[in-house]
């Protein structure tokens, strides 16, 4: 069997090559004008950045000897030959973490309330008024939008040194985040059992508790244990400002070039990192699982 | 009015043993989550050094510090302030640019359609989470080691930890594009680079065009943040108020970052819809 592969006429396909070119070329040129503007914003920001490519590679191999400093113990050998001289110091690091995490979840705790508390206002379907939705949401984008950090060099002033203003940073953040994440939820929930309770004459109260609450409580846990996460890594720079944690450590290392033990408490950090990461992600995926078996 | 039906619940019982009689170990599951919760609160309260006295004194600390702050007002400093502001903007600019050059081929490397193989692929993967496991604070910090205090540092933070993000969203990104166009471009005898070039790029660069378009808008606040540990930009100047207790300037500062963080938001949105709005409407 063949196949006839139709061949247009000669100026029927010149015309239709020429269109097709227009057609590329003036998408070209758009490519380019936005390249070109690009690349100017990039320039300008280079400048105002103070950008200097001589520093970065006069300096770049310190970069990488960084790294191998890091990872040679004071005797000279490699960290990982003597792992006991190497992790001296894991009773008061574990200890510290302990703290970070204690932090991140009573902070992230503290949050979950105060949004929950505050996400039934700023949800367009189940908010007792419009001036009260505004404020609402204007307070938790104020929250969200102010760093985590620049509320904990506030609270170090105003509550004093130590975990307490971690803390209180760490809520602040999350019932901002929180908030808004709860309050989409249940702008998606499903009206029609709120219309049946309020049809029996129950208050907002009674509506908001028997008709939206169950249906969203296994979204509000997935979001607060994704941001029960987030916010171990927030608590482990906590202690840069003295706001509490295992920064406090790290950045005393660092500072003061202690190498070995720079990579030791980088290492925990990961570490933990990683097993509260694989742990809330099992959790999540059993919360979700049972929401859809219902 | 009918009276509502007498109702057998005997019967009822009996058909849903599962309903009336939950087993224990559900019923008493909701409880003891919710106690083992409430006592590690409570232990990390006290462990913490939570103490209402300290907590009302420092609320009332708060409450006198939140006076001080109105009006705002930079004093003499703003043309200071907004050249810090432009150094900021400039550092989230440049940094998630280097991230998303670097990422980009590496990102490629931890894709399953592109490196089938998975002894190759396992470790870009680990390795591209160890960088996003260390929070973008940290590198500034090693990166003032490196290269001296000032914004630069700044940039190189932002664009090693974002880096890590990038490999990873960028990785997923290419393994969700569709393999056919691959398909064709190797059926008409074209190389590994040719079909990544003509088969995966253009399916995949307005998605990581929208990534990186978003992560610009969030690294206006984290570069904010890493001026704190003396990686320049605006963060520099309002920790350094803070720690002077000049008020005025620090509620100004915020308001700046607020307002900046939205004008970048809006801008950014109006872009993403662009490039990714076309698609979707074509």
């Amino acid at each position: 069997m063949t196949l006839a592969v139709s061949i247009l006429p000669e100026q029927q396909l010149a015309a239709l090559n020429a269109a097709y070119r227009q057609a590329v070329t003036r998408k070209r040129l758009r490519l380019l004008f936005g390249i070109a503007l690009f690349v100017a914003a990039l320039i300008l920001s280079a400048i105002g950045a103070e950008v200097n490519l001589r520093t970065l590679f006069t300096y770049f191999g310190n970069f990488v000897s960084y790294f191998d400093r890091i990872l040679t113990l004071d005797s000279g050998q490699r960290v990982w030959t003597d792992v006991g001289e190497w992790l001296w110091g894991w009773r008061k690091w574990l200890k510290m973490l302990g703290e970070t995490l204690l932090i991140s979840y009573v902070g992230t705790l503290i949050g979950a309330v105060f949004a929950f508390a505050l996400n039934f206002f700023a949800a367009e379907n189940t908010s007792p008024g419009p001036w009260l939705r505004f404020l609402v949401r204007r307070l938790l984008e104020f929250a969200r939008t102010v760093p985590g950090i620049v509320f904990a060099l506030i609270f170090v002033i105003a509550f004093g040194l130590g975990p307490m203003a971690g803390v209180l940073a760490i809520a602040i953040h999350s019932t901002g985040a929180l908030g808004k994440l709860f309050s989409e939820i249940v702008e998606n929930a499903d009206m029609k059992p709120v219309e049946g309770i309020r049809s029996t004459g129950a208050s907002w109260l009674s509506c908001m508790r028997f008709a939206v609450v169950p249906q969203v409580t296994a979204g509000y846990a997935s979001y607060a244990l994704l941001r029960f996460e987030i916010n171990v890594r927030e608590a482990s720079v906590m202690g840069f400002v003295g706001a509490g944690g295992i920064g406090q450590e790290l950045v005393v290392a660092i500072r003061k070039f202690y190498y070995s033990d720079v990579s030791a408490i980088l290492l925990t950090i990961i570490v933990t990192v990683f097993i509260i990461d694989i742990t809330t992600g099992w959790l999540r995926g059993r919360l979700f699982g049972k929401e859809a078996r219902t | 009015m009918s009276k509502p039906q007498e109702v057998d619940t005997a019967r009822l019982r009996a058909r849903y043993p599962d309903v009336f009689d939950r087993p224990a170990s559900a019923r008493l599951a909701t409880p003891l989550v919710l106690a083992a919760a409430l006592a590690v609160f409570v232990f990390g309260l006290v462990d913490l050094d939570f103490s209402p006295s300290r907590l009302i004194s420092g609320l009332s600390q708060l409450g006198w510090i939140s006076m001080m702050m109105i009006p705002p007002d930079p004093g003499a400093s703003l043309p200071l302030y907004l050249q810090a502001l432009g150094e900021t903007l400039s550092i989230a600019l440049l940094g998630t640019s280097l991230a998303a050059l670097f990422a980009l081929p590496v990102s490629l490397l931890a894709a399953r359609n592109v490196v089938p193989s998975n002894i190759f692929r396992f470790p870009v993967r680990r390795f591209l989470d160890s960088i996003r496991g260390v929070d973008t604070l940290i590198w500034a910090l090693v990166w003032i080691n490196v290269v001296g205090l000032g914004p630069f540092a700044g940039v190189l933070a932002i664009a090693v930890s974002d880096f890590g993000a990038f490999g990873k969203l960028f990785s997923e990104a290419i393994e969700g594009a569709d393999q056919k166009q691959v398909e064709g471009i190797r059926a008409s005898g074209g190389s590994a680079l040719h079909e990544i070039r003509f088969g995966l790029m253009p399916q995949v660069l307005p998605v990581i065009a929208g990534q990186v378009l978003y992560f610009i808008e969030s690294n206006t606040r984290s570069a904010t943040i890493i001026g704190i540990v003396g990686a320049g930009g605006i963060g520099l100047q309002l920790a350094e108020q803070i720690r002077v207790l000049e008020w005025q300037k620090v509620s100004f500062l915020i308001l700046m970052i607020l307002v900046a963080v939205a004008a970048i938001d809006f801008i950014s949105g109006k872009l993403r819809f662009a490039i990714i709005g076309r698609r979707a409407v074509a």
